[in-house]
């Protein structure tokens, strides 16, 4: 009975923000928009601009504009001593940008996507992450890795996995996720301008997107904080917390949720490492409510060590399961119709959200949570 | 001539007894005769795509004896954490350099502080040339307040930013993109400056050494490469793990000399030379023929995969500081007494400097936590119990 006045106060609610949500949508298309390969792009080019220490690295950074074209037009703009072209070797250039960095340049590496970021793992953790604790603080790495992250379209298992979870277990590493433009350019400048190793993770099918945004952003000394997760979406009934493309998901998902009364509060992670755990608990102990969502792999991975900081922090305020949705437990298939089964969907975030929120048609495992509640 | 050569040799003497008695170092004897001396190297140098440097090294009395001092000092120095080691004191690798300190005192002896030496875990003496401390040393090897990472890094990982000394690196390897991004870093910035990356027999098979000399080739960087090559990447000799164990051409397109390294004044002249090189026209390789008497490390007896005839040999025939002592006496700028007395000097410093650091306290338990970033965000990390230790990073 309670669940219907809550329901009814909530359609009026609904109600009152829908034609409000309705202004800002027809306001966006009227503000600027920028795709994130712009936001990209003009990031790198504010920052090689203020600080002559940046410079670019990275195959077909230089002539090629840029595999993603991220880098179009940096090459005429700073030549080839700030802009490099290297031959196929990760190894080597990653130890190499990381080496210029030890003696106090800021190298923007780029990486083609992170799969082949794997031959140059040692160079990230070993000569990168952990430099500054083991000199205890003489050499500092002031680094970026960039590059495109998980899965794009169609491109099989050696070129869809996301590395957010490993490189967030390091000490000495930060680890970004943009997922708009804001993001991007925000996220971006802050990682080039931090005297520590960054590791920027990007989408490739985000690249194209375009967001709405603001002049505040479009400055040049525009900087978002490392460390800081976003509230992309208030709600009250479930927190969904994600990065990368899965926030677009997930903000799409809380659209559907809204019509069947849940008020879905949407968390843009923006930094995996150091992961917002404050931002995430104070939501979760505002809605008692988690369903985390990512692209990855599920086993050990950020969802998992959401989980288990919620189930630390805040376990009284949790009324239920934390409910996790990330890949399929498969190296990425190729056919189309397989490879959607791989990663996560819409409805399988509002599903989720659903179970969360004791709304869906209980399963085996769920039959005697219900009962408890119900007293 | 005998004679004149007596009486001027008296006259220094009696200049060092009156320089000893008011100078406040420890430092004894220091010839400031900088008289130069001429002398060939032991065999002459061989190269691989570029020109041969002269085998005949000038030197003089006060180089030579400042080689003795220092390459006894980091004799002494080994072998004292050799016993510290057993005694428990150091924990976990110690690499031992003792046989090798020709190339630390001859490298640093042809460059400047502003050029930069990176190299892999074999560091102490390498960090003892660029301007580091006993007590440095000895306090990391023990974990101490007052090494030189602070009791942080340990053995393999001795840093001296001031002095352009990049480390220190545990993975095989490493070291060599690193040392080339170094020079990357020093052409950018126009410096007029050159990086030493030093890598071992072991090492030479790495791909990422490849990766990095393919680029230093193709950008015109100013790195050398030496390849200190003892013979044995631990355990395993050169012959069994390198199908072409002539690591000085193993460069390809990129020059290579190989050069005696139990010789300091070779490695100096080779050094010279490749600093020269590096500078005009990119990386060169130095093959170091060098021999290590201790094992790989404190856990290897050094003794499995090769005869102690052969350690004993090289000692006999090769050994650094030997060579120099002869040097020096037969051209009579000290008497043996004079060398023996430094040796007893130096082994009193390392002494006094293990019994300071063997006082000194080991890190606060808040070091735990210092130093992950260099700019901590005022994040929070945890101990083994998050709910028991936390820390905010600053």
């Amino acid at each position: 009975m309670l669940g219907i006045v809550r329901q009814k106060m909530l359609e009026q609610s609904l109600k009152k923000i829908r034609p409000a949500v309705a202004v800002l949508r027809s306001y966006s298309s009227a503000a600027k928009q920028m795709n994130v390969r712009e936001a990209l792009n003009s990031a790198l080019n504010e920052e090689m601009s203020a600080d002559s220490k940046v410079f670019l690295i990275g195959e077909e950074v230089g002539e090629y504009q840029g595999a993603y074209k991220i880098t179009k037009g940096l090459l005429d703009k700073y030549g080839t001593e700030r802009v490099l072209d290297t031959p196929i070797t990760e190894a080597g250039f990653a130890g190499i940008a990381v080496g210029a960095a030890y003696y106090g340049l800021k190298p923007v590496v780029e990486f083609m996507t992170f799969n082949f970021s794997m031959q140059a793992i040692d160079h990230i953790i070993n000569s990168a992450a952990k430099s500054n604790y083991m000199s205890a603080g003489q050499i500092s790495v002031p680094i970026v890795f960039r590059g495109p992250n998980g899965a794009a379209a169609g491109v099989g298992a050696q070129h869809s996995q996301c590395y957010a979870a490993w490189y967030a277990t390091c000490p000495g590493l930060k680890v970004l996720t943009p997922y708009n433009s804001e993001d991007a350019r925000g996220l971006l400048k802050a990682a080039i301008r931090d005297p520590d190793p960054v590791v920027f993770l990007e989408n490739e099918l985000l690249y194209g997107e375009s967001f709405p945004i603001s002049n505040e952003v479009l400055d040049s000394s525009f900087c978002l904080p490392i460390g800081k997760a976003k509230i992309e979406r208030k709600g009250k009934h479930v927190t969904i917390a994600a990065y990368s493309k899965m926030v677009g998901y997930s903000l799409k998902a809380a659209e559907i949720l809204e019509k069947d009364g849940i008020d879905a509060e949407v968390i843009n992670l923006r930094s995996i490492r150091p992961l917002d755990r404050s931002t995430i608990n104070d939501s979760v102990r505002k809605t008692n409510r988690l369903v985390t969502v990512e692209e990855a792999f599920p086993q050990h991975g950020v969802g998992a060590e959401i989980c288990a900081c919620v189930v630390e922090e805040s376990f009284a305020y949790l009324d239920a399961p934390v409910e996790r949705i990330a890949g399929a437990d498969v190296p990425m298939p190729y056919a189309a119709n397989l490879e959607r089964m791989a990663v996560p969907q819409v409805e399988d975030i509002v599903r989720a959200a659903k179970r969360a929120c004791y709304r869906s048609v209980p399963n085996e495992a769920q039959h005697c949570w219900e009962g408890a509640a119900s007293f | 001539m005998a004679l004149s050569q007596l009486l001027s040799s008296s006259s220094r003497s009696g200049n060092r007894l009156k320089s000893l008695s008011s100078a406040i170092s420890l430092r004894h004897p220091i010839s400031t005769d900088t008289t130069p001396i001429t002398v060939e190297t032991s065999v002459p140098f061989t190269s691989h795509q570029c020109e041969v440097p002269s085998r005949t090294v000038q030197t003089n009395a006060k180089e030579l004896l400042t080689f003795f001092r220092d390459m006894a000092l980091m004799r002494r120095m080994e072998i004292a954490a050799d016993s510290l080691y057993k005694a428990k004191l150091i924990r976990g690798f110690c690499h031992l350099y003792d046989g090798q300190e020709a190339v630390a005192v001859g490298m640093e002896a042809a460059i400047t502080k502003k050029d930069s030496i990176i190299t892999a875990y074999r560091d102490h003496c390498t960090f003892i040339a660029r301007g580091g401390t006993l007590l440095e040393v000895f306090a990391e090897l023990m974990g101490r307040q007052a090494g030189c990472s602070r009791g942080k890094g340990g053995s393999m990982h001795f840093y001296k930013k001031d002095s352009n000394f990049y480390g220190g690196h545990g993975i095989v390897g490493a070291q060599v993109p690193l040392g080339c991004g170094l020079a990357f870093a020093q052409k950018y910035c126009k410096d007029e400056a050159v990086t030493f990356a030093l890598y071992g027999d072991g090492a030479a098979n790495q791909g990422q050494l490849f990766e990095a000399l393919n680029i230093s080739a193709l950008w015109d960087l100013p790195a050398i490469l030496v390849c200190e090559n003892n013979h044995y990447g631990m355990g395993t000799a050169e012959w069994r793990a390198a199908k072409s164990p002539a690591y000085y051409k193993r460069g390809d397109y990129v020059p290579g000399l190989k050069v005696d390294g139990m010789d300091v004044l070779a490695v100096k002249q080779a050094c010279t030379f490749a600093k020269e090189h590096a500078l005009k026209n990119g990386p060169i390789i130095l093959e170091m023929d060098t021999y290590r008497y201790h094992g790989h490390s404190m856990s290897d007896p050094g003794s499995t995969y090769r005869t102690r005839d052969e350690i004993t040999g090289v000692r006999q025939e090769r050994d650094p500081v030997e060579r120099i002592r002869k040097l020096i006496l037969s051209h009579d700028l000290a008497t043996e007494k004079e060398l023996k007395d430094t040796e007893k000097e130096v082994r009193k410093e390392v002494d006094d400097a293990i019994a300071q650091a063997k006082e000194n306290p080991v890190p606060d338990s808040s070091e735990l936590f210092t130093n992950v970033y260099a700019k901590g965000l005022g994040v929070e990390s945890f101990g083994a119990d998050r709910k028991e230790v936390r820390a905010t990073l600053p």
